[in-house]
């Protein structure tokens, strides 16, 4: 069954910009989907109108969820974005608090989900007092607590260091491997992508478009071995070459 | 899943201030030396108290008047209290209000301005025609404490992180959520940075007004009691009611600081003490 469904998706800014498009794209339920391009292709912007959180200009979007009644989407910003006025335990718990579900099994999860990622000693911590890869995932717990189908994630390690970053990926594809959510991650690091994805779509410099669609058949499951093989590094070397021919075709500029 | 360092801001923290004793003990001995120098220059070239009276001589006035000074406090921060309350109460509401409206902000936010930018001693005359005189004072202190609220309400309203905003909106988050869980937190160190400007401007606001009324009165504030001394030509008295004045300032300023720091100290840099 496909998760979500984009058919025609453009957007055009107030300024007259066009931003993204036209888009045409399916990801199916379960799929670990990677956006890549350069800076400025309106990657993030396809999440944002996949999220709900922007609109298309023209086009639609259409995302098929267990729970019809509520968008079932987790997202995670690019900034941790937690309130820095409250707790760990209590940033979690905000989507629970604002869709009104306080029942035992839901705040139960929150005891989970924070030790899935090893924050449960800092549940009552404030944000300020975090690191910036503890933060973020504080930020994942937060987007998973209301057991969405589609996590939506807006280059959430970009800010961070190799290191964390690559114990990061780490746990994301552990949560992943362990609650198969539809995944759709834009990022513009293709090791990130490559190392992440089942598929990786390559877009093209403003107004992005999709240039590639590239699957990545990589055995599961993907750990350290992965990151060192040749075969990754083959991966990586075609994604490089896809990305630098997408950056280069618009109008023949290089973005 | 590991665990990457904990870190916290610590490295930031004041390396330039001072031991704490000594932040507190530097005023203080700035303020012995300069009533000592007073006080000897006092004496030394014999100046009249009616032209500078001595430190010592206001400390006595103040012990033999203190039952009519201190009445007199009561009045006066009484209003300032009242006063200040309502330009909590309205500064922030109207800020909430023009929040919802762009269209209230525009045709009232100039109106705000125009009450503040008025200087407020030309205003009193006309405020104790219309008004009995205590309600006067109050509204004085109101006029010019309310817009830093205001103002720095409004501003933090403005500031609230556009991710925060695009997450409650995904969690379909109600109006009243969005204010009492998102606005109102994130506007909170504006806000009380707004009400420690108006603490001390509402006890000049109500001075103000005090000095403009002019009546005497068992109500009547220590404004009034030091305009009244000037006439007597009680200079003691004058100089004992100011130094009651800024002591009242001093100890608002205080009080407001340390609300603020104990409402903020969990989480916002400013309030945060050195680890």
């Amino acid at each position: 069954m496909t998760a979500i469904v984009c058919k025609g998706v453009t957007r055009r800014y107030a300024n007259g910009i066009d931003a993204l498009g036209p888009v045409d794209l399916k990801i199916g339920e379960g799929e670990f989907v990677s956006l890549l391009g350069p800076s400025g292709c309106g990657k993030s912007t396809l999440l944002r109108i996949i999220a709900g959180l922007d609109a298309p200009s023209t086009g639609s979007v259409t995302v098929n969820t267990r729970a019809r009644s509520s968008r079932s989407i987790g997202f995670v910003f690019q900034e941790p974005t937690l309130m820095p006025w409250a707790s760990v335990r209590d940033n979690v718990c905000l989507p629970l608090r604002l869709k009104g579900d306080t029942s035992a099994a839901s705040l139960a999860r929150v005891d989970d989900l924070l030790a899935r990622v090893s924050l449960r000693e800092f549940a009552d911590a404030y944000p300020r007092e975090l690191s910036g890869g503890m933060k973020m995932r504080a930020s994942l717990a937060r987007a998973l607590v209301t057991d969405p189908d589609i996590l939506l994630l807006d280059e959430p390690f970009a800010a961070l260091d190799e290191i964390t970053r690559f114990r990061l990926n780490n746990d994301l594809l552990a949560l992943w491997r362990d609650l198969r959510k539809t995944v759709v991650f834009v990022t513009h690091s293709v090791f990130e992508s490559v190392f992440l994805s089942q598929r990786v779509i390559v877009l093209t410099a403003r107004p992005g478009r999709i240039f590639n669609d590239r699957r990545i058949d990589a055995p599961e499951p993907r750990d350290e071995n992965f990151r060192t093989s040749a075969s990754y590094a083959g991966f990586c070397r075609e994604v490089s070459a896809l990305l630098g021919q997408a950056s280069m075709r618009d109008n023949g500029q290089v973005a | 899943m590991g665990r990457d360092r904990e870190q916290t801001g610590s490295m930031f923290t004041q390396d330039r201030s001072l031991p704490k004793a000594l932040r507190v003990l530097l005023p203080v001995i700035v303020f012995a030396v300069l009533m000592g120098i007073w006080e000897a220059t006092v004496r030394l070239r014999d100046i009249p108290p009616y032209i500078l009276p001595a430190p010592s001589l206001i400390l006595q006035t103040l012990v033999k008047d203190w039952s009519l000074l201190f009445a007199s406090l009561l009045a006066t921060l009484r209003a300032t209290l009242e006063g200040f309350l309502a330009a909590a109460v309205g500064g922030i509401g109207l800020a909430l209000l023009f929040n919802r409206s762009k269209w209230v902000e525009d045709a009232f936010l100039p109106y705000a301005v125009i009450l503040q930018v008025t200087p407020v001693i030309a205003v009193a005359p006309l405020l104790l025609v219309y008004l009995p005189q205590h309600l006067a004072v109050v509204a004085c202190a109101w006029i010019v404490a309310f817009f830093p609220v205001l103002s720095n309400t409004l501003l933090g309203l403005k500031s609230v992180d556009r991710n925060l905003v695009g997450l409650f909106a995904l969690y379909d988050a109600s109006p009243a959520q969005k204010l009492w869980r998102l606005r109102l937190p994130s506007a909170l160190p504006y806000i009380m940075g707004g009400l420690r400007i108006a603490g001390g401007l509402s006890l000049i606001g109500a001075v103000v007004a005090e000095i403009a009324a002019g009546s005497a009165g068992s109500g009547s504030g220590l404004a009034f009691r030091i305009a009244e001394a000037g006439y007597r030509l009680n200079i003691p008295r004058m100089f004992a009611a100011l130094a009651l004045l800024s002591a009242a300032g001093i100890v608002i300023y205080a009080g407001l600081s340390a609300v603020s720091r104990l409402v903020l100290r969990r989480w916002h840099e400013s309030a945060i003490e050195g680890d």
